[in-house]
């Protein structure tokens, strides 16, 4: 394995933990190589979306999928790049079982100067069954020249 | 606080989910603006720092969701059937703001364009355009 894949490992899971948003849904990256990244969330019944059935809100599917997207374009890179999500379609094929873990398992397989594509499904036990599946795109080197903070000032540029 | 405005925020209040992301809502009429007060739980790059792209999409979701009970009141919750999001600025720590408008409920599909906002309305962060499946209350039984 490339040294930056393995550097890359250990920014994944600093990504999960110090990034507050993946913190506070528990999720980890369980694996990432040139195969793509698979990620988890448990199951919490804080973040259940519909009381009647207990099935976890769409909105955890999306961050989990958009987070395990982001990885697999670090993984498929050759460096390391800011980078950002510019679109992210999913379809959500069942809801997920009540109680049951979810997964994510993306594959970037594409790289451009400027752009990464991204595919990736979510699944609660086999990934060809899915919950849901998604088709992103990301821009690389992101930051446009913005300094860490840059977003906390009061006017930031857009 | 009307009617419509108690039932809607008492249909979000019994939604963890969204308490979680700390959601609430104002309607001026039937015009609702779903409201996400910053906070740090939302964060995904903590170096800007900026909202979590999931927490953007996931925000304007429930705010689709959440105008279809208002405009079309629902027999059951409406479920997403896919959602395309577009990221267009990153998500500063601010409240961000989202209104959604219904382009078509059919009888059992509803097509619902979103759009999100912080400080400026005419610069949007981020848009969703989304299908779900309804159960409007006619239909119930």
């Amino acid at each position: 394995m490339s040294d930056y894949l393995e550097m890359m490992k250990g920014v994944a899971s600093r990504m999960n933990e110090g990034t507050p948003h993946a913190a506070a849904l528990g999720m980890k990256t369980l694996s990432l190589d040139r195969d793509g990244a698979v990620l988890f969330a448990p199951y919490n019944e804080k973040l259940i979306g519909d009381p009647e059935t207990g099935v976890i809100a769409g909105g955890v599917v999306t961050a989990l999928l958009d987070q395990a997207c982001g990885q697999a374009v670090h993984a498929a890179m050759e460096e390391f790049k800011v980078i950002a999500t510019l679109d992210l379609r999913i379809d959500y094929m069942r809801p997920a079982e009540p109680g049951k873990d979810i997964y994510a398992k993306a594959f970037c397989y594409k790289v451009t100067r400027s752009v990464a594509f991204v595919r990736a499904v979510a699944y609660d036990a086999d990934p060809d069954d899915p919950v849901a599946a998604a088709q992103a795109a990301f821009m690389l080197n992101s930051s446009g020249g913005r300094r860490p903070g840059a977003n906390a000032k009061t006017r930031a540029a857009t | 606080m009307s009617d419509l405005a108690e039932t809607v925020q008492a249909t979000l209040a019994r939604i963890p989910y969204a308490q979680f992301l700390g959601l609430r809502i104002e309607l001026a009429g039937d015009e609702m603006t779903a409201i996400l007060p910053f906070g740090q739980h939302l964060v995904g790059n903590p170096v800007l720092p900026a909202i979590h792209g999931g927490v953007l999409g996931a925000f304007m979701e429930m705010t689709a969701l959440a105008q279809l009970l208002v405009t079309e009141g629902q027999a059951r919750q409406p479920r997403v059937i896919d959602v395309s999001i577009e990221y267009l600025r990153s998500g500063r720590p601010l409240t961000t703001y989202a209104r959604a408008e219904i382009k078509k409920v059919g009888r059992r599909i509803a097509n619902v364009h979103v759009e999100a906002w912080q400080d400026r309305r005419s610069a949007p962060i981020a848009a969703l355009r989304g299908h779900f499946l309804v159960t409007p209350t006619a239909d119930e039984g």
